[in-house]
């Protein structure tokens, strides 16, 4: 009783414990997609027998005998199903991770189960979008025109623009088809035959938060069959690094080893087993074993900052490793004033004080970390090359994080991204790469790795936990005299990002004030845990939560309006943007400044809003609900600092179309899209005829990568150059076949008109050709200087106050991109932090216990938003153009995210009266915060 | 996810063929969903597979439903609009849709997931153990050795992942009584997100002796119930004092679905609403069920307040 497969009999019989998820994939099945492989994500959705289930935990032998169908059966000869036309025309997917097993569940839905897609869609989530566009997608776009976007406009959601494929326009992704149609290759989406051999590692995994390695016997599990090699820390390089990739790696501390010898978290690497199946590279690790000797652990860092804690990297050299105060657990510390905090607060009329805390969260990227790494042969001795498949945000310096452990030429190795499933920060670090890089090395064999979801959430990284103190002062005529802030971050077991965090946190988030009194005491502290990571934001989502909360503290304190407060105390344009110096980073300047109109924006939507409540008589929600608004604004440098560079060579191909060879990868951000329609803006053409290659360190000579949201900004400027560059070469070529005058050609659709005569591109090649003239040109930018962007963010809210559950009632935002290069995707991007926040917001929190180890460690126990958990939100975009970023651009892909949880924050605080200084805001807290409230002082609680 | 420590799959419904490392295999989704990871100590060997059982997943008769182990949730879903059930007086079938519909697991998964599984997963938020809590069914167990046994589902469970079953046993099918599926209900459910998992549900059901049963599920890490015969039917204060007597602090689940404190003082306040529901006289009509997902909505819950885009707005930016 064979497994049907798309109307084929496999030939192949499941194992015994098999999955039909793993079954499927082994038979090429690469659209159907591991997300969590428990039955909660529906990235793995397939149909047997017409039902819709899950397909990584349906038993495999359950499925003999009969049929199923997976995304590449959903289409058939060639014609796209109806749900994969409307995904693909309402663009209903960015990283494309969990599309297939969306569109296999609507594709079962009938026009009842289309009316409650809360319900029914609550078995596949999606990390990205926000869910808006895949609500459009499953019922069919309500918003015909998604091409207006302009200042104060909406930005329209809708079908595919029919525009000049250049600047403000709609361009669909190029991925689209493959992302729809299953074909989209991943990281592990390689069929077998390409890597013959090809082994698998598992980790066995620390028990202890801190413990001493005394041996690990391999002896049982190197005699299991199918087991290759172990690998311990007597194999591992002794090089220190840090997992965390930036363009210089002196910004992070060495305090990592591949597989070290001493433990410092529950989860950490101990030993790595390679096999040939990844159920032999289980038992392998079962069958290892280690003895420890256990060492004193601490797991928060205001113990880690007490005398007498234990010393978490006490061993190192502070200057060599980089790290700020070894013995005392500090990795990296700021202590700055500016002016003169004392006097400010004197000078105040209200003063507040609060300690603000903000959680460890996680990515939740649907993709897991995963790559795979084999060695290519060369004829030359000496000349093999190490060849690493991964998903990565950042190939280029995963290959010289590799080059630096592995003591290789960066030329003896090769990175490529493929299509990566979502990043948020996460995939800013090295968590896998260096595992393959050894076994492969060492066996000669193609390597592969892919984690668990519980090892994401255990074992990767976190958002940093945030302890902040803040003091802030006011005058009664709505100036503030005094900021300051005292700032523990938890950096867990290793110091990747760190710093980075921690200087960034503090940075944007006060210079958006002006304040001439400024006080910053902040440490990044080392503990026995999870290490924390790069995280959408940087460090800023946790310093604006405190700061805008604290801001709105001040606003009510003095009895201002906080957007009036806001308005009177934020930079203009000219004023000195500082937080930790006393002069402004030299290299960021106001390239544009739309912040005054996003507040605008915001505060007219808001009053829009509650209007249409009040005129729909919706706004009375009956006993004990009461309702409010808030807001909160966010600033952020558009390039982050130090340098950020980026490398496209852009080739005019013989049929007339371009190749554009770029370094920045794409999980969904939708930097193709936005690199396409540059490179045609520059060169008069349409994106459909500028094929991108990317995230390859064989294509370009470098880029630091897709983080700090510079896909746009910095590699989309590379880009811009180089096209406006070809565009000149080529004028000339063309030129030169009229015989008229450079300066009477222009180029236009696809095409130089010169003087009376057209010179189609396709002629220009061959001229170029002939000429012995390439017509190709590079452009390179350094990410200097840089400019701002802003979001401001508001909401209106209901709160039950007998059970603490929370209506949104409206949700706003307001962005500053500059020129908006394509507006359907930028309100992708925000739409799908403002979902990614709400869920920090509100539920998202990994726990660690007091023995230091993770116990939400599955998506049961951590609820990412749903369908049902996330509204539609308003998206405006200001009007404006800036003078740095490419053609008027600027960032917007982390920055969505920081002004939510305050806003939302704020709006419960305006709606009850309590303020909730610590995330997330659980219904759970907020009804036993109002329960502790109403008992202490009964009327203290403004109800509306 | 694979459970690759899975050596067989053996189809039998004999509980006599258990041997250590087996676990009976139904829908397979809580199994699958952890796999075999490898920090566990004494990872299993074989399914013992009752997919092939053949059990009649529903059966219905003057004394009751009789629901097999093995019936999945898509299929008890159906209950309620069934041929075998039209024509009955039965209220408590009102409860079946709300309570399939609290399992944060996806419509999909209930195309494979049971009623048994659910029950002997036996999580304080398992929605089974509501309705069958909630109904006074009862539990057959199949021994290793031939025997039987019958065990009320509010006793089965008997703390977060606990229940009675010794190794072996086999949960074989859970009995619905017509008595109490007779009975006046109400339903009240709430989570700290929308659809999310049960933080706390209560079930109350007025029976036609006129007595008073009310189940507390969710909020509890194993099921409480408290009873009321007729001549002692509760007012709210001495309702309060019994939830209170009945269902001790400690006894209140502590995870990151709820805070116990929460969940304590939301049992309190779902139980007076219920008391006063079954017990003030109001007239007949479809019981109330409470619950972000019900009635389903016709639209999102939280709908678009997004303007459709104008050039008068474009003009005022």
């Amino acid at each position: 009783m064979a497994i049907e497969i798309n109307g084929t009999a496999a030939e192949a019989a499941p194992r015994p414990g098999q999955c039909l998820r793993t079954f499927l994939r082994e038979q090429g099945n690469f659209g159907v997609k591991k997300g969590c492989d428990g039955g909660d994500c529906g990235a793995c959705t397939v149909h047997v027998d017409g039902k819709p289930v899950h397909s990584c935990i349906y038993p495999a032998v359950r499925a003999e005998g009969h049929s199923v169908t997976t995304i590449e059966g959903l289409s058939s000869e060639g014609e796209l199903h109806s749900v994969q036309e409307k995904f693909l025309e309402n663009q209903g997917f960015q990283c494309g991770f969990c599309t297939a097993g969306m569109m296999m569940t609507a594709a079962t839905f009938d026009e009842e189960q289309k009316a409650n897609l809360p319900r029914n869609l609550k078995g596949n989530l999606c990390r990205c979008t926000g869910y808006r566009s895949i609500a459009d997608a499953v019922c069919g776009s309500h918003a015909p025109d998604g091409g207006v976007a302009r200042s104060g406009a909406p930005a329209g959601s809708g079908a595919v623009a029919k525009g000049s494929g250049q600047l403000g326009d709609n361009v669909p992704a190029p991925a689209g088809h493959a992302v729809v149609t299953g074909t989209a290759r991943y990281t592990l989406d390689i069929p077998a035959e390409q890597l013959p051999g090809l082994l698998h590692l598992k980790l066995l995994r620390s028990p202890h938060a801190h413990a001493r390695i005394v041996s690990i016997d391999t002896t049982a599990a190197l005699q299991l069959p199918g087991v290759v090699a172990v690998f311990t820390h007597e194999d591992a390089p002794d090089r220190l690094f840090s997992t965390a990739q930036h363009e210089l790696y002196t910004d992070d501390p060495d305090d990592t080893r591949v597989l070290d010898d001493v433990v410092r978290f529950i989860g950490q690497r101990v030993a790595a087993v390679v096999a040939e199946s990844v159920g032999a590279a289980e038992a392998g690790a079962r069958a290892i074993k280690v003895e420890y000797e256990l060492l004193d652990a601490v797991f928060s860092p205001q113990e880690a900052l007490l005398p007498g804690a234990p010393a978490i990297h006490g061993e190192k050299d502070g200057e060599t490793a980089r790290i700020s105060r070894p013995q005392n657990n500090v990795v990296a510390e700021v202590h700055s004033e500016l002016g003169n905090v004392e006097a400010g607060f004197a000078a105040a009329d209200f003063i507040h004080e609060n300690t603000y805390q903000t959680q460890r969260v996680q990515h939740v990227a649907m993709e897991t970390h995963c790559s795979i790494a084999w060695v290519e042969p060369s004829e030359n001795p000496g000349e093999d090359r190490l060849m690493v498949r991964s998903s990565s945000q950042v190939p280029f310096l995963v290959r010289r994080t590799l080059a630096r452990v592995f003591d290789l030429p960066e030329d003896r190795i090769r990175v490529v991204a493929g299509r990566v499933g979502g990043g948020f920060g996460g995939k800013q670090e090295v968590l896998t790469e260096d595992l393959v890089a050894m076994a492969a090395l060492k066996l000669r064999r193609p390597v592969q790795v892919e984690f668990t979801r519980t090892e994401q959430f255990t074992a990767t990284t976190t958002r940093h936990p945030f302890t902040i103190k803040v003091k802030a002062g006011a005058a009664r005529d709505g100036h503030l005299t005094a900021m300051q802030v005292d700032v523990v971050t938890n950096t867990g077991a290793y110091g990747n990002h760190a710093p980075g965090v921690m200087f960034h946190g503090c940075g944007e988030s006060l210079a958006v004030y002006n304040c001439d009194n400024k006080k910053v005491d902040a440490q990044a502290v080392y503990t026995n845990t999870v290490p924390a990571g790069a995280f959408r934001g940087y460090g800023l989502s946790q310093m604006i939560f405190a700061i805008e909360s604290a801001m709105d503290e001040l606003a009510v304190g003095i009895g201002m309006d906080p957007l009036d407060f806001r308005l009177k105390n934020m930079v203009r344009p000219g004023d000195h943007m500082l937080s930790t110096h006393p002069e402004p980073e030299e290299d960021v300047v106001y390239g544009s400044y739309g912040l005054d109109q996003c507040v605008a924006l915001v505060r007219d939507a808001l009053e829009r809003g509650e209007k249409r409540y009040r005129d729909a008589g919706l706004d009375n929600f009956g006993p004990g609900w009461v309702t409010g608004v808030g807001s909160a604004l966010s600033m952020i440098d558009t390039v982050p600092p130090r340098g950020h560079f980026a490398h496209t060579r852009l080739t005019l191909l013989p049929d007339g179309t371009f190749d554009a060879a770029v370094g920045t990868a794409e999980f969904g951000n939708g930097t193709t899209t936005v690199h396409a329609q540059l490179a045609a803006t520059a060169l008069s053409t349409t994106a459909s005829n500028v094929a991108v290659r990317q995230s390859d360190t064989d294509l370009v000579e470098h880029d630091t990568g897709a983080f700090g949201s510079a896909g746009t900004v910095v590699a989309g400027q590379a880009t811009l150059l180089a096209a406006q560059e070809l565009a000149l070469r080529i004028r000339a070529v063309a030129a030169e076949v009229a015989g008229v005058p450079e300066a009477d050609c222009v180029l236009e659709d696809g095409a130089v008109r010169c003087g009376s005569r057209v010179v189609p591109f396709t002629e220009v090649y061959d001229a170029a050709r002939q000429q012995g003239v390439e017509a190709a040109a590079e452009g390179r930018w350094g990410g200097t200087p840089r400019s701002v962007a802003f979001n401001v963010h508001g909401f209106r809210v209901a709160v039950n106050t007998g059970t603490g559950e929370l209506r949104i009632l409206q949700s706003v935002q307001a962005a500053d991109a500059g020129v908006v290069v394509n507006p359907r995707q930028c309100r992708g991007q925000v739409e799908g932090g403002i979902a990614q926040a709400l869920g920090v917001a509100l539920y998202e929190e990994v726990r660690v216990n007091d023995a230091g180890k993770v116990t939400t460690d599955i998506l049961r126990q951590y609820h990412i938003p749903s369908f049902a958990d996330v509204p539609r939100s308003e998206v405006y975009f200001a009007k404006t153009n800036d003078q740095m970023g490419p053609l008027g651009a600027k960032s917007m892909s982390e920055s969505p995210f920081n002004p939510v949880a305050p806003a939302l924050a704020n709006a419960i605080r305006n709606a009850t009266g309590v303020r909730f200084a610590a995330l997330p805001i659980a219904r759970d807290k907020i009804y036993l915060a109002l329960k502790d409230a109403d008992a202490s002082t009964p009327t203290q609680l403004t109800r509306i | 996810m694979d459970m690759n420590t899975i050596e067989s799959v053996v189809a039998t419904t004999d509980p006599g063929q258990w041997r250590d490392g087996d676990a009976w295999l139904a829908g397979g989704t809580v199994l699958f969903s952890y796999g075999s990871p490898v920090g566990s100590e004494e990872p299993l060997k074989r399914l013992l597979d009752l997919g092939q059982a053949g059990w009649p997943a529903v059966t219905v008769s003057d004394a009751g439903i009789e629901l097999a182990a093995t019936c999945t949730i898509a299929e008890l879903y159906a209950v309620p609009v069934s041929d075998a059930v039209a024509g009955r007086n039965w209220p408590g079938l009102d409860l079946f849709r709300p309570c399939c519909d609290s399992f944060v697991a996806s419509f999909k998964v209930w195309n494979m997931s049971t009623v048994g599984g659910n029950v002997c997963t036996s999580l304080p938020a398992g929605p089974m153990i509501s309705l069958c809590a909630g109904l006074d069914a009862k539990a057959t167990i199949l021994g290793r050795h031939g025997s039987s046994r019958t065990v009320p589902v509010a006793e089965f469970v008997t703390g977060d992942g606990k229940n009675c079953l010794a190794p072996g046993e086999l949960l074989r099918s859970i009995h619905l009584p017509a008595s109490a599926l007779a009975g006046r209900v109400a339903f009240r459910r709430l989570s700290l997100s929308n659809l999310g998992r049960s933080g706390v549900l209560l079930i109350g059901r007025l029976d036609a002796d006129g007595g008073l049963v009310l189940s507390v599920t969710a909020a509890t890490k194993r099921p409480g119930q408290l009873r009321f015969a007729a001549a002692e039917l509760p007012d709210a204060e001495r309702l309060a004092a019994a939830v209170g007597h009945s269902i001790p602090a400690e006894l209140y689940h502590d995870d990151i679905h709820g805070l116990p404190e929460w969940r304590r003082d939301m049992t309190l306040r779902l139980a007076e609403e219920i008391r006063s529901e079954l017990l003030d006289p109001v007239p007949d009509g479809p019981p109330t069920v409470s619950g972000d997902f019900w009635p389903p909505h016709a639209t999102s819950p939280q709908p678009s307040t997004q303007p459709e885009f104008s050039t008068e707005q474009q003009k005022e930016a």
